[in-house]
């Protein structure tokens, strides 16, 4: 691997990586920096919702990486472990942070009549995922839909499903049960299968 | 679009899902999240199963359900057909400048 090289395709690997960061070398660590900032900011985007606080959140990921690396203990990749790292600075700047307009749980969770029978419209078209991941904008118009779920429920959803941590990793990372955790996740997706419905019904949204 | 079954259906359903081996469409909501993780016991995945074949309702809701959950996966995951993100060169500075401190 050659230090020097600023190449996008240049891949450190784990070990040079880690040796790198121990060293202070420069070369290595800007390469190394460069090969995971756009993940990490993916993954900060789409936990925070918010350009200006995910590069926040990124560049606290790396503080936290550059102090921490000597104690990084290779039970997992080190792409594994800078995942959580930067999930966990997106929680604590979310800590901080007013987020914009949600729609109440309540409103979008499952409706039942009084002998506990389902009310659930018919439905005349169902879509495939296949199909609908052919439409262009989709999955903004997904996110946009994501968007809306309280944070509470929000980001159990993203962790879970899209950032695929276990239920175990969510509970600790936010301190609750797992039993609370999959509460939230079964109403989180149900919510968003309410918001998504008039997409997934043909309807456009 | 909607249509919402009859009263008497409506009354029939909730008797019949009070028979043995039947359940609610309340009691299935609660079980959606361990059936699709494949943690239902072999009883509790017949009864399961048992009430998707007999309601309409939650077999149409437990398919949009998957759908929707489908799609939230999806849109984490990067478009195939998008160029790839350029590497955002004012963050990896600050990020550099901070190491440098």
């Amino acid at each position: 691997m050659e230090a020097d090289s600023r190449s996008q395709a240049a891949k450190l690997d784990d070990d040079d990586a880690i040796a790198g960061l121990m060293a202070g070398d420069a070369g290595l660590t800007e390469l190394f920096v460069r090969q995971h900032i756009g993940w990490m900011l993916a993954v900060a985007s789409r936990v925070v919702r918010d350009v200006h606080h995910a590069e926040d959140a990124v560049q606290n990921a790396f503080s936290k990486v550059f102090k921490n690396i000597g104690s990084f203990n290779r039970q997992s990749a080190l792409k594994t472990w800078m995942h959580r790292i930067v999930v966990n600075e997106c929680l604590m700047l979310m800590r901080k942070v007013e987020r914009a307009e949600t729609v109440p749980i309540d409103d979008l969770l499952p409706v039942f009549d009084g002998n506990g029978c389902r009310i659930e419209d018919a439905w005349a078209i169902m879509e495939t995922p296949e199909s609908l991941i052919l439409k262009s904008d989709i999955r903004e118009r997904v996110s946009e839909k994501i968007d809306l779920l309280p944070d509470n429920y929000r980001i159990i959803l993203v962790l879970r499903d899209i950032e695929e941590l276990t239920t175990q990793e969510v509970a600790e990372l936010l301190d609750i049960s797992e039993a609370n955790v999959k509460v939230r996740l079964h109403r989180a997706r149900a919510a968003l299968k309410r918001l998504l419905e008039p997409l997934v019904r043909g309807q456009g949204i | 679009m909607t249509e919402t079954k009859p009263r008497l259906m409506r009354r029939i359903h909730g008797m019949m899902f009070k028979l043995p081996l039947m359940i609610t469409c309340e009691d299935f909501e609660d079980f959606i999240l361990a059936y699709l993780e494949d943690e239902l016991n072999a009883r509790q995945k017949f009864v399961f199963e048992m009430h998707l074949k007999l309601c309409r309702e939650c077999r149409e809701y437990l398919a949009a359900y998957r759908i929707s959950l489908e799609l939230a996966k999806q849109s984490g995951k990067a478009d195939p057909d998008a160029l790839p993100a350029e590497v955002p060169e004012d963050l990896v500075a600050a990020v550099m400048a901070a190491r440098d401190c």
